[in-house]
């Protein structure tokens, strides 16, 4: 405040325009910003959650908790947390990988390789499913040859994973390309030419740098995992106990009239992405404010 | 830096193994009832008895995975390669899809059980708001002013297409056989459809759960269901002078239970949908019963008899498919969305 007093005492020599700090707007226009924001937020945000824990809740706690605890929603809460523990660590190297290359290295194929790993955003998840029945079929190559040797892709768990793996693909690459390209390689080079080897570079220097970025990523990537409906839906066969996921018990249950189950397993399934958002705010106390978690 | 690179590796080993095991983890004395959208309770009910009953009759656990889906897309699995033991389907042109694209069920898979591969009946009803405020009670009722009839899309929905030829039928009956005044009726009557959802149980939520339309054409056994599960304050069910009869199919996938070495258990599946216990089962589950007379006559009482027209009057599924349903058929050319 008295800051902008006295730039305003210096200003005053210019009567026509008076001086206004650029940021200080109205108290009103702030006020009414601000509402609008988190009205926006409460409604359809803050409101659906709310609206989806009433529901499980509406026949009380224990009913709710029954619900989880049978045995297929405990095959699905198992899946589901199978699945992003295999999902995750596979993109989070691949992710890792790609964004180390494209970020670090000049070669052809680069902007081609950068439209490849973006493909899984523009594609519906459906056709991303599609994509592996076309593959894994009984009528395709792959399918009956695998088939021979026992292992089952289509309407089993390894199709359920394939299917999670290929829609949250793009999440940690996509977090890291560009912040590894905007601080280029000149730490690495100094790094390298001091004596370090290349996967000391890496431990040292450039996983440092990158760690904000990459646990975004993550964070998105295992909730999209835990999340995904379209794609599981179109290779999961919808085997209770063996290939259903949290999603598509939700929606089995919410078929069946089992309101309350459906909506008990939802709770669940929002309460674990809540834990992931928990943790990344637990992280980024523990270890400072890091260098400036993600500019975006 | 090794014990870090270890510890990945050995929780990759670790994921791979766990999940190739699950994969063919239903390899023994399980089997798979692939199924259609309205069978989901009574195959609870049906799978419990039957595991029972085996349990009793040959000492053997038996494990029994029922899925449910919109039929077309469940035989759909079957073809893309799910091992289904069984099928329970809701039409026989979905059970004759998986013959021709797969040869995993012998052509003449209708016959090997009693009544047509058919354990239970159903027919089209209409689930009306309670006390049926806008008076509707029979098809021609369904055209008046201001009434919107809710069904689901006959070109993906099994269900829609007894609704519609239960609408055919009966408008075919009472034009004395005319068939441009039956094709002036439908037309009618789908520019009273404001909303075509794809499948069944999505047309009961739009009626049900969001409130719209005054009348839902819909299988018998899901009219009861709706009003059991979600509110016997709130519908009623009229029951027209005429409707067809539904005969949802059951077969053995027989190269599947050859493979797996289930054909025992499978065959003795199906065969008890047809016992005194299958049947009472499928009564409960607001299913017309194949075998009446085995029945309780208590739970045969809410089935109100009724005209009904089978699929073979107007020509079997073979002809009435493509004629109706197929591209530039029937519905094609009276269905402009939008209208």
């Amino acid at each position: 405040m008295a800051d902008s007093l006295a730039l305003q005492g210096s200003f005053a020599a210019t009567p026509e325009t008076p001086f206004r700090d650029p940021t200080g707007e109205s108290p009103a226009a702030k006020w009414v910003l601000i509402s609008i924001a988190v009205a926006f937020l409460a409604l359809v945000l803050f409101m659906p959650l709310v609206a989806v824990f009433a529901e499980a809740l509406r026949r009380g706690w224990q009913v709710a908790l029954a619900s989880i605890v049978e045995p297929d929603a405990l095959a699905a809460i198992r899946l589901t947390l199978l699945v992003a523990a295999i999902a995750v660590p596979a993109n989070l190297v691949f992710g890792v990988a790609a964004a180390w290359a494209i970020a670090k290295f000049e070669f052809k194929g680069k902007a081609f390789l950068i439209t490849l790993i973006d493909l899984p955003f523009s594609v519906s998840p459906v056709i991303a499913g599609l994509v592996y029945v076309l593959l894994f079929n009984a009528q395709s190559y792959f399918g009956p040859l695998l088939n021979s040797y026992g292992l089952q892709i289509l309407f089993a768990v390894p199709g359920v994973v394939l299917a999670t793996i290929f829609v949250t693909f793009p999440f940690i690459a996509r977090e890291l390309i560009p912040l590894m390209q905007d601080q280029g390689t000149g730490d690495e080079e100094a790094a390298i030419s001091l004596g370090a080897s290349g996967w000391q570079a890496f431990r040292l220097v450039t996983l440092p740098n990158i760690k904000w970025g990459l646990l975004y990523g993550v964070l998105l990537c295992n909730a999209r995992a835990m999340g995904e409906f379209g794609a599981v839906s179109v290779v999961s066969g919808r085997l209770r106990g063996e290939t259903v996921t949290m999603p598509l018990q939700v929606e089995i249950l919410y078929n069946e009239y089992n309101f309350v189950a459906a909506f008990a397993v939802a709770s669940l399934l929002a309460v674990l992405a809540l834990v992931t958002l928990v943790l990344k705010a637990v992280l980024e106390r523990v270890y400072g404010r890091g260098d400036g978690l993600r500019g975006h | 830096m090794f014990t870090r690179r270890h510890l990945l590796f050995t929780a990759a080993l670790a994921a791979s193994v766990q999940f190739g095991g699950l994969g063919f983890a239903y390899a023994q004395q399980t089997i798979i009832n692939v199924s259609y959208d309205p069978t989901r309770e009574l195959y609870r009910e049906f799978n419990a008895a039957f595991a029972e009953h085996w349990q009793g009759e040959k000492g053997e656990t038996v494990n029994i995975q029922t899925t449910h889906g919109g039929s077309g897309s469940q035989a759909r699995t079957v073809i893309d390669g799910l091992e289904a033991d069984v099928v329970t389907l809701a039409l026989e042109a979905d059970i004759d899809a998986i013959v021709s694209n797969t040869g995993k069920i012998r052509e003449d898979w209708r016959g090997t059980l009693d009544n047509n591969n058919a354990p239970y009946t159903s027919t089209i009803v209409f689930l009306v708001r309670k006390g049926n405020p806008k008076n509707l009670t029979d098809w021609g009722d369904l055209v008046g002013e201001g009434v919107e009839v809710i069904t689901p899309n006959p070109k993906s929905s099994g269900g829609a297409r007894w609704n519609f030829l239960a609408a055919w039928a009966w408008a075919l009956k009472e034009h004395g056989g005319d068939e441009a005044k039956a094709t002036e009726y439908v037309t009618e009557l789908f520019k009273h459809v404001p909303v075509l959802d794809g499948a069944a149980r999505g047309s009961t939520t739009t009626f049900v759960q969001r409130g719209i339309g005054d009348v839902l054409l819909a299988w018998e056994n899901e009219a009861f269901l709706a009003i059991e599960e979600l509110g016997p304050d709130q519908f009623d069910i009229v029951v027209p002078s005429l409707s067809i009869l539904a005969e949802p199919p059951v077969a053995v996938v027989d190269a599947n239970v050859d493979a797996k070495g289930t054909r025992e258990v499978a065959t003795a599946y199906l065969e008890y949908l047809y016992s005194d216990v299958g049947q009472n089962i499928a009564a409960r589950n607001f299913y017309r019963p194949a075998k009446p007379d085995v029945v309780e006559p208590a739970e045969l009482e809410r089935f109100p008899d009724l005209e009904l027209v089978t699929i073979d009057d107007l020509g079997g599924w073979r002809e009435a498919q493509p004629r109706f349903f197929g591209d530039g058929g029937v519905f094609d050319q009276i269905y402009l969305p939008g209208r």
